[in-house]
C-alpha cells in the first residue's frame, strides 16, 4: 500500500488547515454560502437532506486496518454510529455537524487519509479494481498509475473549476470490475511489446445523457501518461460546455465534437504539453509500485477446503474468487443483507471487518464500487474462521452478484438531489428473491437503482435498472433492462411506463420469470436480453 | 502583488478583437471563451493581459494564463472580476500575477492563502519544483 | 400555507420558522404568508438559517405538513431507519410521509 512521506503528510495537513480557516470564515460570516460551497464541495461535504454529509476518498478503494478502525472512530464521534460505501469506492457520513469537519479532517490526515475532491467540479477520487494485486486475470497491479493520477490530480490549478465534475478509472485487466468505459476517462493498462501502457477510453459517463467512453488513444506510454491527461482535460476546460449544467460534462464535449475531431484536438494539445516537461521520471513511478509490492504470500498452502459445513461452503461457492496464488482466495464481503440498506455498516461491522483484514489479509481492505468490502489476499485456510466471524456480525450474505447485491444511491431518504426513494425499493426486492434458491437460479444478475437521472446508483449499467422519478409529487420507478458496466459495456433500454413502489417490483418478477423461460444453456439474464431483445419481457411485463 | 484598483495613467485594455485589429494597443481583455492563443503572435508588445472572470465558477481563464506563460509571455497578467481569494493561489500557480477582484480581499486572507501550500504536486507555470522533483533531485 | 424551512448553519439540522424562532420540529411551524421572502432575507443574512426556502403546506390535525414528500421526508428523517428519525417510538411515523 501507498505509504505518505513528509510531502503527502504536509500537503493534507495545508488542506486541513485551509479548510480550518475557510470554515471559520463562514461561522463568522465573512464569506456567503454561495463562496462556501464551492469549497466545502472540493472537502466532500453537501448540504443534504437531514444534515451536512460528508464523503471520505477512499483512493482506488484501498485501505489498511488503522484506516479502517478511524473510519468507524469518525463514525461513533462525529456521526450516528455507521456509515455509507458509494459506487465510487468512497465511504459517506450522513450526520456531520459543519463545526466538526475541520476535526473529522484532521483525524483522516492523522492516517493518510482526507476528503480532497470528493466532490465540485473538479479532478475526483481515482477509482479502480477492486482485485488489483490480488486478481489471476490482471497483467499488473494498476493503482500505481492510479496514484500517480491522484498526486498530479491533487490541487490541481488549472482543473479545480471544469465545467464539471470529473471521474477517472484505472484497471488492468481485460475484465472490467469498475464500469471504467462509463468514466470521464476510463484508462486501462495493457500491454505492447512487453511494455505497459494506457489505453485512454474518454467521455463516457452515467446521468441524465449515458454515453459508453469512446477509445481516444490505443496506448499512451507510462511517460506521456500525466501529459496526455492534462491534455484530454484542457481542451475540455476550454471548450466544455458552461452554458448549462446538464451539458457540461466532457461526454457532451466528444458527442458533439466527434471522437475524431477531440482527438485530433488532444493531439494537438499534447504536442504542446509534453514540451513542458510535467511527466515524473520513471524512478518516481518505481517509489509508487515498490510500496504496491504483492505481500508475501506462500504458494505452497494448502488449497483444499473443508466443505462440511453447507452454509459455509455455500458462502464460499458464491462470495469467494480465485486469486493469482494458490492456496490463497479474495473473500467478498456482502453489505447487502436481505432487508439491509446497500452499503451501510456500522462502526462495529467496520471495526470488524478491520480486525479480519488485520489478522487473516496482509492488512488490506478493498472497497467496491458495488457497495461491498474485499479481503484481498486470504488463505484458504483461514476461510472457515472468516466466515464464522462475517457470519456472527451479520456480514455473510452469500449473494455476491446476485439479484439481491443491489446498488443503490441513498435516494431520497437522503439525498437533496433525489426524486424518489432507493432503499425501500431495494429492500422490497431482496424480501420478494429471499430465498437463495431461487436467486441461484437467476444466476448472475445486476440490479440497480437511482433516485433521480443523476444516476449515482448506475442504473444505466444494471442487467435490469431501475430510476426513481417524481410523477406529480409522487414517487414513480421507471424500469430498464440491458445494461452493463463490465466489459461487455452496454446501457440499458427503459421497458415503458412507470410503476409505484410495489409494481416495480412485480415487474422485476414477471421480467425474472420470462428470463427463465426463455433462456438458452449458459445464457446470463443480460445474455438472453439481448438475444430476445425487448418484446418478449415487454409483453410479459405490460400484458 | 494585489490591485484593487487600476493605477493611475494605465492605458486602458482594449477588446480581442479591437487589439487584433489596431496594432498599436500595449493592454488586452481576454473574455472566457476568447482564445488566449490568438495573442501568441503579439506577445512581445504586450505589457498587459487582462484574463476575465465575469463569475468565478468559470475556469476556463486558468487555461488561457498557462497558454500564455507556455508561450513565453513576461508582461503583466491580471486577473479581473469575480475573483475570490480561495482561488488566487491556483491562479497565481498558472501564471497571473496580479489581481483585480471586483469585491476587495482582505489583505490578511490574501497573505495567508499565497503562502498556505509548502510545495505543489504538479507542474504548472509559476516555476514551482514539483514534490517529484523534489523527491529525486 | 407556506412553511419556512432551511438547515441550520452549524449543526446542518433541518428546522422550521416558529414566528420568532427556528425549530427542528415541524409541528412548531409557522404560515408565514406573503413574509416568506423578507424573514428569509433577514434570518440568512443574520446566519440563523443555511440555505432557507419556501414551501406550500397545508393544516392537518397533526399540524403542518408540507405538500413535498421530500420536506416531509426531510420532516421526519430517513424512512429507512426509523430509530433515527424525530419519532422513533412511532412505528407509523413513516406513513405521514407518504
Amino acid at each position: 500500500m501507498y505509504k505518505y512521506d513528509e510531502y503527502d503528510h504536509a500537503m493534507v495537513a495545508a488542506r486541513v488547515a485551509e479548510f480550518s480557516d475557510q470554515v471559520k470564515r463562514r461561522l463568522a460570516g465573512e464569506i456567503t454560502e454561495d463562496q462556501f460551497k464551492p469549497l466545502r464541495l472540493m472537502n466532500g461535504l453537501y448540504l443534504q437532506l437531514h444534515a451536512y454529509m460528508l464523503r471520505v476518498a477512499v483512493p482506488y478503494g484501498t485501505l489498511d486496518s488503522r484506516q479502517m478502525r478511524m473510519l468507524a472512530h469518525i463514525a461513533r464521534k462525529y456521526d450516528r454510529d455507521y456509515g455509507h460505501f458509494t459506487t465510487r469506492q468512497n465511504i459517506q457520513y450522513n450526520w456531520i455537524k459543519l463545526e466538526d469537519a475541520p476535526a473529522i479532517l484532521a483525524d483522516l490526515a492523522s492516517v493518510e487519509m482526507h476528503a480532497i475532491q470528493t466532490s465540485g467540479n473538479c479532478i475526483r477520487n481515482i477509482s479502480s479494481d477492486q482485485w488489483a494485486g490480488a486478481a489471476a486475470d490482471e497483467i499488473t497491479d494498476p493503482r500505481p498509475w492510479a496514484e500517480l493520477l491522484r498526486q498530479w490530480s491533487s490541487f490541481h490549478p488549472e482543473f479545480s473549476y471544469l465545467p464539471r465534475k470529473f471521474k477517472i478509472a484505472v484497471i488492468a485487466a481485460d475484465e472490467d470490475r469498475a464500469a471504467m468505459r462509463l468514466h470521464d476517462i476510463g484508462i486501462q493498462i495493457v500491454e505492447r511489446d512487453g511494455v505497459h501502457g494506457a489505453a485512454f477510453y474518454v467521455g463516457g459517463g452515467m446521468g441524465r445523457t449515458p454515453m459508453i467512453a469512446p477509445l481516444i488513444k490505443e496506448f499512451v506510454p507510462l511517460e506521456d501518461m500525466l501529459s496526455y491527461a492534462e491534455a484530454c482535460l484542457r481542451v475540455y476546460n476550454r471548450y466544455g460546455r458552461r452554458d448549462n449544467i446538464y451539458k457540461a460534462r466532457i461526454k457532451i464535449l466528444i458527442h458533439e465534437l466527434g471522437a475524431d475531431e477531440y482527438r485530433r484536438q488532444v493531439e494537438e494539445e499534447f504536442a504542446h504539453v509534453k514540451s513542458l516537461g510535467i511527466d515524473p521520471p520513471k524512478a518516481e513511478f518505481d517509489r509508487i509500485a515498490k510500496q504496491f509490492a504483492p505481500p508475501a504470500l506462500d504458494a505452497s498452502a494448502p488449497d483444499a477446503i473443508d466443505r462440511s459445513d453447507p452454509d459455509f461452503a455455500v458462502w464460499v461457492d458464491q462470495n469467494v474468487a480465485a486469486h493469482k496464488v494458490a492456496g490463497h482466495a479474495i473473500v467478498n464481503i456482502s453489505l447487502k443483507p436481505i432487508g439491509g440498506i446497500p452499503g451501510d455498516a456500522s462502526s462495529a461491522q467496520i471495526d470488524l471487518m478491520a480486525d479480519l483484514a488485520e489478522q487473516y489479509s496482509h492488512d488490506e481492505l478493498r472497497v467496491t464500487h458495488a457497495q461491498n468490502i474485499v479481503l484481498p489476499h486470504v488463505r484458504k485456510a483461514d476461510l472457515y474462521a472468516i466466515w464464522q466471524a462475517l457470519d456472527a456480525a451479520g456480514l455473510a450474505t452469500p449473494n455476491l452478484d446476485l439479484i439481491s447485491d443491489i446498488i443503490a444511491c441513498p435516494g431520497l431518504d437522503y439525498c437533496s438531489l433525489a426524486n424518489a426513494r432507493s432503499i425501500p425499493v431495494a429492500q422490497k426486492i431482496a424480501a420478494r428473491f429471499s430465498d437463495l434458491g431461487r436467486q441461484k437460479e437467476l444466476g448472475e444478475l445486476k440490479l440497480k437503482i437511482s433516485g433521480c437521472i443523476n444516476a449515482c446508483g448506475h442504473h444505466h449499467a444494471g442487467h435490469i435498472g431501475i430510476l426513481g422519478v417524481d410523477r406529480k409529487g409522487t414517487e414513480n420507478y421507471q424500469l430498464l433492462l440491458g445494461g452493463s458496466g463490465a466489459e461487455d459495456v452496454s446501457l440499458g433500454t427503459i421497458t415503458g411506463p412507470g410503476f409505484d413502489e410495489d409494481g416495480i417490483v412485480d415487474a422485476i418478477e414477471r421480467v425474472t420469470d420470462r428470463y427463465l423461460a426463455e433462456r438458452a444453456e449458459g445464457e446470463r439474464f443480460v445474455d438472453t436480453f439481448r438475444r430476445v431483445g425487448m418484446a418478449p419481457f415487454k409483453e410479459a411485463i405490460y400484458g | 502583488m494585489v490591485e484593487h484598483l487600476h493605477s493611475d495613467g494605465e492605458e486602458p485594455c482594449v477588446t480581442l478583437d479591437a487589439f487584433l485589429s489596431q496594432s498599436n494597443a500595449t493592454a488586452v481583455r481576454l473574455e472566457p471563451d476568447e482564445d488566449a492563443r490568438a495573442l501568441i503572435p503579439h506577445l512581445d508588445r504586450l505589457a498587459l493581459i487582462e484574463v476575465a472572470f465575469p463569475k468565478f465558477r468559470d475556469g476556463r481563464g486558468y487555461s488561457s494564463a498557462r497558454i500564455l506563460r507556455e508561450a513565453g509571455y513576461t508582461g503583466e497578467l491580471r486577473a479581473q472580476g469575480d475573483v475570490l481569494v480561495d482561488q488566487i493561489a491556483y491562479m497565481k500557480r498558472c501564471g497571473f500575477d496580479t489581481f483585480a477582484p471586483e469585491k476587495p480581499l482582505n489583505p490578511a486572507d490574501v497573505e495567508a492563502a499565497l503562502t498556505r501550500w509548502p510545495e505543489h504536486y504538479q507542474g504548472a507555470a509559476d516555476g514551482a519544483v514539483p514534490i517529484w522533483k523534489l523527491r529525486h533531485g | 400555507m407556506k412553511l419556512l424551512t432551511g438547515n441550520d448553519l452549524k449543526t446542518g439540522f433541518v428546522t422550521w420558522w416558529t414566528g420568532s424562532d427556528w425549530s427542528i420540529h415541524i409541528e412548531d411551524a409557522a404560515d408565514v404568508g406573503e413574509h416568506g421572502e423578507a424573514i428569509l432575507a433577514v434570518e440568512e443574512a443574520a446566519r440563523r438559517v443555511n440555505a432557507p426556502y419556501i414551501i406550500a403546506g397545508e393544516k392537518t390535525a397533526d399540524g403542518p405538513r408540507p405538500a413535498h414528500i421530500k420536506d416531509r421526508i426531510r420532516a421526519l428523517g430517513p424512512t429507512v431507519r426509523p430509530d433515527l428519525t424525530l419519532k422513533p417510538a412511532d412505528p407509523a411515523a413513516g406513513d405521514w410521509v407518504i
